[in-house]
C-alpha cells in the first residue's frame, strides 16, 4: 500500500470513528486505536499516541458549542482536573511499564463497559437533601437555565468524585483516550451534578487530561506525526459532523447498533492481548 | 454558569480553544499535503515499535525541523499547537480566576497548570 493510500484510508477510518464517537458520546479514540491495532497493524503505542492526538482536537473542537449553551462549570472542571491531570501522569508513566498485551486487555475491558455505559438511560440523578459542606467551602455549585427558569445545583461526595476522577485520568493516559465513560461515574453518580452540565463540562476536562499525558508520550516517540495526521484531521471532521447531526436526530437505534461494534472490538482486543498478539 | 463576568471568562476560553484548534488543523493539514507530496513508495513499518529521534519527539527538535520545512516538523509544530491550546485554558483559568478575587481557583488553577508543565518538562 502506498503512503498516499494508506493515509487516506487511515482517514476516512478516522472520519468514520469520529463521527461514531460524537454520535454516542464516547469519543473517537475508543474506536480508532483497536481499529489501527487490529485493521491496520500498528504497534499499539503509535495508537495510543495518534488517538491522543484527536482526543485535544476533538475536545478544543467542540468548545465553542458546548460554550454557546452555558451549561459547564469551570470550577468543578478546574478542581476536578487536579485528580485527572495527576492520574494521567501516572497512566502515561504505566504505559512504559506495562506490556501491549496487557494494555490491550484493560483497553477491551473499559470498551465493553463503555458499550454498557452508553445504552445506560441519560437521566438527572435527584440532588441530595444536605449539600457536601466540602462543596460549599470549594463553591462547587452553580446554576442553569431550563424551560425559562434557573436551576440549582451543589456537587455531593466531592471526595469520592476526585478519587473517581484519579482513575478517569489515569485510565485516559494509559489507553490515550478520553474516558468520558468514567467521567459520568464521578460527575453524574458522585457528584448528582444535572445531566447537560456533566457532559459539557467533562468535555473541557478531556481536552486538559489528555495534555498532561501528551508531554510523556511526545518525549517517549508515541506521538508520530504521519500517523498522527490523517487521525486527527479525520477524528476532528468526523466529530464536527456528529455534533451536528446528532442535534437533529433520534440516536437510540444507532447507540445499540455502535454498541455491538465497542463490544465486538473488546473482545477481540481482550483475546487478542490475552493470546499475546498486541 | 451564575454571573456576567464569570461567563465572559468561559466564553473566552471557548473562543481561545477554537481558534486554536482552527489554526492546528490547518498546520497539519499543510504538513499532510507536503508530506504526501514529497514521499512515495509504501508507509514506514508502524508495526513495531522504533526509538524515535529528537526530531519527533522534543519541543526543540520539532520546531528545528519545522523551520527547515521537513515535512513531519511542520506536522509536528500543528501537533504542539494543538497540545497547547489546553495549556492555554488553564492559563486563562489563572488570569480569569485572579481578576475575579477568587485566590482559592487561582491557586488551584496555577497546581493544574504546574501538572502539565511538569509533564513536558520532565523526560519520561
Amino acid at each position: 500500500m502506498s503512503i498516499l493510500l494508506f493515509s487516506l484510508a487511515v482517514f476516512g477510518t478516522s472520519l468514520l470513528a469520529g463521527f461514531l464517537g460524537a454520535m454516542t458520546g464516547l469519543g473517537g479514540g475508543v474506536v480508532i486505536i483497536p481499529v489501527l491495532c487490529l485493521l491496520f497493524k500498528v504497534d499499539i503505542h503509535y495508537a495510543l499516541g495518534a488517538s491522543l492526538v484527536s482526543v485535544i482536537a476533538t475536545s478544543s473542537g467542540a468548545a465553542a458549542a458546548y460554550v454557546r449553551e452555558g451549561y459547564s462549570n469551570i470550577r468543578i472542571g478546574m478542581f476536578l482536573e487536579v485528580a485527572t491531570t495527576l492520574g494521567a501522569l501516572l497512566g502515561a508513566y504505566l504505559t512504559a511499564k506495562v506490556t501491549g498485551n496487557w494494555i490491550g486487555i484493560i483497553f477491551g475491558l473499559v470498551l465493553l463497559y463503555s458499550a454498557w455505559a452508553s445504552l445506560d438511560k441519560l437521566h438527572d440523578v435527584p440532588q441530595l437533601p444536605k449539600p457536601d459542606p466540602l462543596a460549599m467551602r470549594l463553591n462547587l455549585k452553580g446554576s442553569y437555565p431550563e424551560n425559562g427558569t434557573e436551576h440549582e445545583y451543589v456537587a455531593c461526595h466531592v471526595s469520592s468524585a476526585f478519587g473517581i476522577m484519579f482513575g478517569a485520568g489515569t485510565l485516559s493516559g494509559l489507553l490515550g483516550i478520553g474516558s468520558g465513560a468514567v467521567k459520568v461515574l464521578a460527575m453524574d453518580y458522585a457528584m448528582k451534578l444535572p445531566f447537560k452540565v456533566s457532559t459539557t463540562t467533562s468535555n473541557f476536562m478531556i481536552g486538559v487530561t489528555a495534555a498532561a499525558s501528551a508531554g510523556i508520550y511526545l518525549s517517549r516517540g508515541y506521538v508520530l506525526p504521519s500517523l498522527a495526521m490523517p487521525v486527527m484531521l479525520g477524528v476532528l471532521v468526523g466529530s464536527l459532523i456528529g455534533a451536528r447531526v446528532l442535534a437533529r436526530t433520534h440516536v437510540k437505534t444507532i447507540r445499540i447498533g455502535f454498541a455491538i461494534v465497542i463490544v465486538a472490538l473488546g473482545a477481540e482486543m481482550i483475546f487478542n492481548g490475552v493470546t499475546g498478539r498486541l | 454558569m451564575s454571573g456576567g463576568k464569570e461567563y465572559s471568562l468561559e466564553m473566552a476560553m471557548g473562543r481561545m480553544l477554537q481558534t486554536g484548534v482552527t489554526i492546528a488543523a490547518l498546520v497539519v493539514l499543510i504538513g499532510g499535503v507536503m508530506y504526501l507530496a514529497q514521499s512515495g513508495g509504501s508507509p514506514r513499518d508502524y508495526q513495531h515499535f522504533h526509538a524515535a529521534t529528537p526530531a519527533t519527539t522534543t519541543i526543540g527538535g520539532i520546531l528545528t525541523s519545522a523551520v527547515h520545512l521537513d515535512p513531519r516538523g511542520v506536522m509536528g509544530l500543528g501537533i504542539l499547537l494543538l497540545i497547547a491550546t489546553p495549556v492555554c485554558r488553564v492559563l486563562f483559568g489563572v488570569v480569569g480566576f485572579a481578576l475575579l478575587r477568587d485566590r482559592l481557583y487561582t491557586a488551584i488553577s496555577l497546581i493544574v497548570l504546574g501538572v502539565l508543565l511538569f509533564s513536558f518538562l520532565t523526560n519520561r
